[in-house]
């Protein structure tokens, strides 16, 4: 009796149902952990992280960072993370361009624009990712071989990659020119939004602005040019020697498959975002600009464009989250990226368990600071008191 | 505005001609605009309805060199190799059942778009009914059917039974774990908030990576099981942890008023989510819940990385060998216009209920 009457009790109850749940979860979570630390240490491996510190032995076939096969475990994972985070943010860059092209195109009074974005938009979002990537990637592998090249300006498109024209430079000097162009980019955000900066004077804003930009912009000339290959011309412009391509930028038909295949399909997506977004601004807002006597570039520039960003963002932020994610395909084309990387170190080291939880874990740190630095840039601009961009 | 101005209705050619004025060439950029995108839409039109009809080869007996003479596409290789894309490497002689499971497939899937079956049980009898039909057709062992075993299903076949199972497994799952996320007590709430938000910031490519490869290490060797319906319990995974946050923005759009309502009238729990609550957040989340299973559509071609020979590895396996080398884009071209036909009709389908809903809420 008095054991029911305890049971009755719905505290009681709750503690014991959510008390059972976590116990559940626990038992799962240990048993899964033993199973596996049994069955691989009879297949000879010992579990623990001790392993990233040991020399690979395999290498990779694209990484931005520097590695050979005697490089360690962990300098491999992150050189695997730098290359998802570049792939991704190219094509991130590219499918915004596309997105915005798209977008204006569809939301255009003119119909036969209109007709093309339409278009577009229905292709790509229909067909799986996957696939589009297998049929650009099969497309790369057939293209003609570095002597019947396709030649545009001075950049050659052959079998053999892509060719851009670039820089006679030191790899050093290029990774901090673009490190230092990154922080300019930053901080020229950081000013934008910050709320100690909003206090500043407009013209001593611009100003502060400007010289972060010319800034920026010398401080990487300078260390481009002090890493200047001596003996060489500047520019350094691909062409053809023989059988191969000789100077330039060599880009591997994996990478910029990936890009271009993220670009046009996550164009698409961005495309319909930006006419949404267009969509949310309400027609008042227009009629109003019109009767102020604002020109038509006005009115877009100073009214629609900041309105539609506003209301565009909350879900833009959850597409780019998915595009970063989308970047793991690189796989199937054997772009070396993170997930690459880990399922290569799987298969040469045997150590699962660790190797997948460094890949879910990645996964979430990446995943999670660009949806909060993204969130904050959305608060930052919201207008307050209005409907539009207001974070839900 | 002086009587003559009023009385001189444009007449329809002039009116014509007006619209397309204000419409195509209402400025200068406006009519540069108009150019250049109808001489892009007329040039691409014309260069793939050559390439596509015009100059195409449609002799199942042709090749490469007659391909390449008539200058087009060469659908010669879909009138030799369509057997493998729709049905994989599933036995020649049984490939009519094959056939017949994508034709269940299909009709349950019109019939559960019908607003008459929309109800949980018909529903419900709807899909078991329509996955027990394709699974007893493909894996026969009884009336007479002889058994072929999972890993020789594949093709357009492989693709249906993925998404089907996906959907079965993950709607319930997707149901829990939005009812556990709204649960009054803490700790239960919690949890399943961060389980639902790490598997969504989790590529879907891993997780279906874990559950094919690395499961069979972490479990007792009893529940192991078949490869493929790991995969399926790693992609209903995934699709439960979306669908769950879609339910969740259907949960808050019905006011509190009608729980509070039902709390009062002394309904229980059950009851109450299943006669009150479900029904009309799946009214709201419907919209929502039509692109999440588009998207799972497209995703099931991404178990072609953990080994399966589903519609879209069985068209890599169609131009791979040497004599249709040459015809990738005709092979892609085909499996894309299947996947559009799915995926078009599905999202059209899916503004279409947008739109009727909306005339009623206004």
């Amino acid at each position: 009796m008095a054991a029911t009457s305890v049971w009755r009790r719905k505290s009681f109850r709750r503690a014991a149902i959510q008390g059972g749940f976590l116990a559940a979860i626990l038992l799962v979570v240990v048993v899964g952990t033993l199973t596996a630390r049994a069955n691989l240490a009879a297949q000879g491996i010992t579990s623990g992280f001790g392993f990233l510190a040991k020399p690979t032995g395999w290498d990779l076939n694209f990484s931005i960072l520097p590695t050979n096969p005697n490089d360690p475990y962990w300098w491999f994972i992150l050189a695997g993370i730098c290359n998802t985070l570049f792939l991704g943010f190219l094509g991130l860059f590219f499918a915004t361009l596309i997105g915005l092209a798209v977008g204006m195109a569809r939301s255009s009074t003119n119909p036969s624009a209109k007709l093309i974005g339409t278009t577009y938009v229905e292709t790509f979002r229909n067909i799986p990712l996957i696939v589009q990537v297998f049929f650009w990637y099969a497309m790369s592998t057939q293209l003609p071989g570095p002597k019947q090249s396709i030649v545009i300006g001075n950049a050659m498109l052959s079998s053999r990659g892509l060719y851009l024209p670039g820089l006679n430079v030191t790899m050093a000097s290029a990774i901090a020119a673009t490190a230092i162009i990154l922080a300019m980019a930053c901080l020229l955000l950081w000013i934008s939004i910050a709320k100690p900066f909003r206090r500043m004077a407009k013209a001593a804003r611009r100003n502060l602005k400007l010289g972060v930009l010319g800034g920026g912009l010398v401080l990487a000339g300078v260390s481009l040019l002090l890493g200047r290959i001596p003996g060489t011309p500047l520019f350094s412009i691909p062409e053809l020697a023989g059988l191969n391509v000789k100077g330039g930028i060599r880009i591997q038909p994996e990478l910029y498959v990936m890009a271009f295949a993220i670009a046009v399909y996550g164009g698409a997506y961005i495309g319909e975002i930006v006419r949404g977004g267009f969509k949310a601004v309400g027609r008042g807002q227009l009629e109003a600009a019109s009767a102020l006597g604002l020109s038509a570039w006005q009115t877009f520039t100073r009214v629609r464009l900041p309105l539609a960003i506003r209301a565009m963002l909350p879900i833009l932020i959850n597409q780019y989250v998915w595009l970063i994610k989308a970047t793991t395909l690189g796989t199937v084309v054997g772009f070396s990226d993170f997930f690459m990387v880990i399922s290569g170190a799987i298969t040469h080291s045997g150590q699962t368990l660790e190797l997948i939880a460094i890949l879910m874990g990645g996964f979430l740190i990446i995943n999670f600071s660009l949806a909060a630095i993204l969130n904050r840039i959305n608060r930052a601009i919201a207008l307050k008191g209005t409907s539009i961009g207001v974070a839900h | 505005m002086t009587d003559a101005a009023l009385t001189a209705l444009p007449s329809s050619e002039s009116r014509l001609v007006h619209r397309l004025k204000r419409d195509y060439f209402s400025s200068p950029l406006g009519a540069l605009v108009t150019l250049v995108s109808v001489g892009l839409i007329v040039l691409v039109g014309w260069k793939v309805l050559d390439w596509a009809v015009l100059s195409a080869t449609f002799d199942p007996a042709a090749r490469q060199p007659e391909c390449a003479a008539n200058g087009g596409a060469c659908w010669s290789v879909i009138a030799n190799r369509w057997r493998l894309i729709i049905f994989g490497i599933y036995p020649y002689e049984e490939q009519w059942r094959s056939a017949l499971a994508i034709v269940a497939v299909i009709v349950m899937m019109v019939l559960s778009c019908i607003p008459s079956f929309w109800s949980l049980r018909k529903l419900a009898l709807i899909w078991i009914g329509g996955a027990a039909t394709f699974y007893i057709l493909m894996k026969g062992g009884i009336f007479g059917l002889s058994r072929v075993g999972e890993e020789q299903w594949g093709g357009l076949c492989l693709t249906l039974f993925l998404f089907v199972a996906t959907s079965l497994v993950g709607m319930p799952l997707a149901i829990g774990l939005a009812l556990m996320r709204r649960s009054e007590m803490p700790v239960i709430a919690k949890v399943t908030g961060v389980f639902i938000d790490c598997v969504r910031s989790l590529p879907l490519l891993s997780i279906l990576f874990t559950f094919a490869i690395v499961l069979p290490f972490m479990l007792p060797g009893f529940m192991i099981g078949e490869k493929l319906y790991r995969v399926i319990i790693g992609g209903g995974l995934f699709f439960a942890a979306y669908q769950a946050e879609i339910i969740r923005g259907g949960f808050q759009g019905i006011g509190t008023g009608q729980e509070e309502a039902a709390k009062a009238l002394g309904i229980p729990y059950w009851s109450r989510i299943t006669r009150i609550v479900l029904p009309q957040t799946f009214r709201l989340a419907l919209p929502a819940t039509i692109n999440q299973f588009v998207i799972t559509f497209m995703e099931t071609s991404l178990v072609v990385v953990v080994g399966f020979v589903e519609l879209l590895a069985a068209a890599n396996a169609a131009y791979g060998t040497g004599d249709w080398k040459f015809a990738y884009v005709e092979v892609y071209a085909f499996i894309s216009a299947i996947y559009f036909m799915f995926v078009f009709g599905l999202s059209r389908y899916g503004a279409y209920l947008e739109r009727r809903m909306n005339v009623g809420r206004r």
